[in-house]
């Protein structure tokens, strides 16, 4: 089969702590890399980018901060769509406040004022829990999306209250405004994606995911062994803070380039990435990925075949794409609870241990 | 692995679309979600007036018109998906029916070269063609709305609306925030007091407003609303036993989905319009027998004659004049979407020209120029009769105050021309 081995043989701790243990594995990842960075730019065109790649890209960026906290933290949260409308009104108010800067630094400065505004509202999770902290992210949630409606400062007053993105480049290649080219707001977005994967991937590994862990599966355990769980807490805040508001503000300012606050960061869009975190698989970055795949893709793809293939009228598609989205959610989550994340992990290890698994 | 498959898949199903050389008209449409009710008229009136030239003249100029549907649910994202999915079938020009999705295409559509027509929505500045020069909003837009309505109360109030109050009950997005600035303008120009009460989408939640309506007891409630958000907002009214002559919506809220369902209450009722209402005009007959009769009615083929079916029939009715005048224009029957975009520029509806299509007396004479896109600007106020189970107008038309709302155009446009380091200029 794929796998030529049985098992793991780790000799040495290098080995054994990899983020991809099995050479093949590896090797398939420096492959997908390559193709990601060296190919896909010369043969996407705009429908690529904006039907697919975009939104998988900048979802997946949203979906692995959403997983850190819910996933390796423990801390559920409900206000994604809000967290995501902080990232996209600071990335505006930067870019045109200060408009000689470099994207680049606006979008990650963006994460960085969406990260402390996440602390602020995880204060509470010092205090409670499980549902009940769902409920008061949900509360962050329409206090953000209500403000950047109602505060004229945020949208710089314009007569619509919709913010649009002004064209901004890097290296002198647009890569917000209407005259990007495809490939270069699909490497912008991926340049994002890959660091931040790597970034996530190596954090929780280390200690701070270990105490992230901890807190998730038992916190009082976790405090006599010594985590810090205030610490523990408000990091997985403010690092899942981070991610969403880039998210946000690549959502915005590459992908979307205006944005109405209530339509685009409703209570919808929490629980869509909510969704691909579950549906990907708790605690994991590549169910992360494999969650906005999934959330992201399946619907173009109905379409396409139902539409476009079968020659159906699209309201019947999109009916039965709230059907057909709704019963495969049911069925993944019955036959695998874990998420994708755990098919693909179970499959492998089949796999490896062909032909007798056990 | 999953997504690889997948892209493989889809990228053979959309290599196989073949491509014709057809007059190609997107319909992105919404029959779905909270907006569904008035878009599925809209889309129907729409699609039928093509099926009817294709069916009755062989196309427009002996060319056949092609319309392909797209499903937005009045979501933005999917209405990026549905634009940049269909733009390569040579789409001759986009009528979104969103304010949202519009923003969304205003720099993609001028990007590409695309016009976009967007009737009695969207940017209102776009009316400024020398900034704006593939957006198209005539014949009148929210601005030209709002001062039409003003103008109304004016004239019923024997002159002045000194010392009244009138509410905006507006849906909370770029929508509905438009006529805010011209209803402030105006406020100035004849002294009456704003009040305004927003509503959040889709507009289900709105008790708190009508609560604020009953306390502070407005003389007019104008509204701004759109889909699900109207029906209740009438019920609402209705609930509060709120004078309903005295509340009059825009054009967008208007229609026979709206009112029916608060029932006999809802008589009274008044909404803008800016083309005329009712089946009695010589094409339904042609509609009835060439493509209800026929069996080629878009969608369910049962919304024939209502006020959002007559408002699509319109649009697209727009959108076949230009496409004939960008023939003329440009001596071929298979044009371009710059073609269009010209024959767009260069539109010219008279009443000769609707008479001659079976629409004598449907809407306002109007020209379009590169300065001006956005038509003149005349609209009439239309009343619902519940016993008839029929909005009638009640007014002639008559145009908007052009002296409050042009110098906002300008100003506007020159924002975002300054934003996007556009050069004005015909």
């Amino acid at each position: 089969m794929i796998y030529r081995e049985s098992g793991d043989f780790s000799t040495t701790y290098q080995q054994d702590s990899q983020t991809f243990p099995i050479k093949f594995d590896r090797y398939r990842y420096y492959v997908l890399l390559v193709l990601a960075f060296a190919v896909v730019p010369f043969v996407i065109n705009d429908y690529w980018v904006n039907a697919v790649f975009l939104p998988f890209l900048i979802y997946s960026i949203a979906a692995i901060g959403l997983n850190i906290l819910v996933g390796y933290c423990g801390q559920v949260s409900l206000g994604t769509g809000g967290f995501m409308a902080v990232g996209a009104y600071a990335c505006y108010k930067l870019m045109t406040a200060f408009p000689d800067v470099n994207i680049f630094f606006h979008i990650i400065l963006s994460g960085g004022i969406t990260a402390f505004v996440c602390v602020l509202f995880g204060l509470p999770s010092l205090r409670i829990k499980g549902f009940y902290l769902a409920v008061a992210t949900l509360a962050a949630q329409f206090f953000l999306v209500w403000m950047f409606n109602r505060i004229g400062w945020f949208y710089n007053y314009s007569a619509s209250g919709q913010i649009n993105a002004p064209e901004r480049t890097v290296f002198g290649v647009p890569v917000t405004g209407a005259e990007t080219a495809p490939w270069a707001a699909y490497l912008f977005c991926l340049v994002f994606t890959v660091v931040c994967a790597l970034v996530a991937r190596n954090m929780t590994r280390g200690m701070q995911g270990r105490q992230w862990m901890a807190i998730r599966d038992m916190d009082i355990a976790a405090e006599i062994i010594g985590v810090n769980p205030l610490r523990a807490k408000l990091s997985a805040f403010a690092v899942s803070g981070f991610f969403v508001g880039l998210s946000g503000a690549l959502f915005f300012a590459v992908y979307l380039g205006a944005v109405e606050v209530g339509e685009v960061f409703g209570i919808s869009k929490s629980f869509l990435v909510l969704f691909m975190v579950i549906i990907g698989g708790l605690g994991s970055i590549f169910g992360s990925f494999a969650g906005a795949a999934f959330l992201v893709l399946l619907p173009v793809f109905l379409k396409n075949v139902l539409v476009g293939g079968l020659g159906w009228p699209t309201d019947l598609v999109e009916h039965m794409q709230f059907m057909i989205v709704g019963a495969m959610i049911i069925i993944f989550l019955i036959l695998e609870p874990h998420g994708l994340a755990q098919l693909w992990r179970v499959a492998k290890e089949k796999l490896r241990l062909w032909p007798f698994p056990h | 692995m999953k997504q690889k498959l997948l892209t493989a898949i889809a990228a053979t199903m959309m290599a196989a679309s073949p491509a014709l050389a057809d007059l190609v008209i997107v319909d992105t449409s919404y029959r779905t979600g909270p907006y569904a009710a008035n878009g599925i008229p809209f889309s129907d009136g729409y699609q039928d007036y093509f099926t009817l030239l294709n069916e009755r003249d062989g196309g427009i100029g002996g060319e056949a018109v092609r319309v392909v549907e797209c499903e937005t649910g009045y979501n933005t994202e999917k209405g990026v998906e549905c634009y940049e999915a269909t733009k390569g079938e040579g789409a001759l020009v986009y009528q979104p029916l969103s304010t949202g999705i519009t923003y969304q295409l205003i720099p993609k559509a001028t990007a590409d070269g695309i016009p976009l027509h967007t009737m009695g929505y969207g940017r209102t500045s776009a009316k400024n063609g020398e900034v704006f020069k593939y957006v198209f909003n005539y014949p009148a837009n929210y601005w030209d709305g709002a001062s039409l309505a003003i103008t109304h109360l004016v004239e019923q109030n024997g002159g002045s609306l000194d010392g009244k109050k009138v509410a905006l009950v507006y849906h909370n997005s770029a929508y509905g925030k438009e006529p805010i600035r011209t209803l402030e303008g105006l406020a100035e120009k004849h002294g009456y007091e704003l009040m305004l009460l927003p509503v959040d989408h889709p507009g289900q939640e709105q008790k708190s407003q009508w609560l604020q309506v009953r306390q502070q007891k407005p003389d007019y409630v104008l509204m701004w609303g759109w889909g699900v958000m109207n029906q209740v907002a009438i019920q609402e009214a209705v609930n509060i036993r709120f004078p309903m002559e005295n509340f009059i919506g825009i054009w967008w809220s208007g229609s026979e989905n709206d009112v029916k369902a608060a029932g006999e209450k809802a008589n009274g009722y008044k909404a803008l319009t800016f083309h005329n209402l009712g089946s009695d005009y010589p094409i339904y007959a042609d509609i009835q027998k060439y493509v209800v009769d026929a069996g080629n009615a878009a969608g369910a083929g049962d919304q024939v004659g209502t006020v959002l079916y007559n408002r699509g029939m319109y649009a697209a009715m727009l959108a076949a004049e230009a496409i004939k005048t960008a023939q003329e224009m440009h001596g071929t029957a298979d044009i371009t979407s710059q073609q269009m975009r010209d024959g767009m520029e260069n539109l010219e509806i008279t009443e000769a020209k609707m008479a001659g299509l079976g629409l004598p007396n449907f809407g306002p004479e109007f020209k379009v120029s590169c300065q001006n896109h956005g038509g003149n600007g005349f609209g009439a106020v239309s009343q619902w009769d519940a016993a008839a189970g029929e909005f009638k107008l009640i007014t002639e038309y008559y145009q908007s105050d052009q002296d409050v709302i042009q110098p906002l155009v300008a100003e506007d446009s020159a924002a975002f021309a300054a934003e996007n380091g556009i050069e004005a200029g015909c």
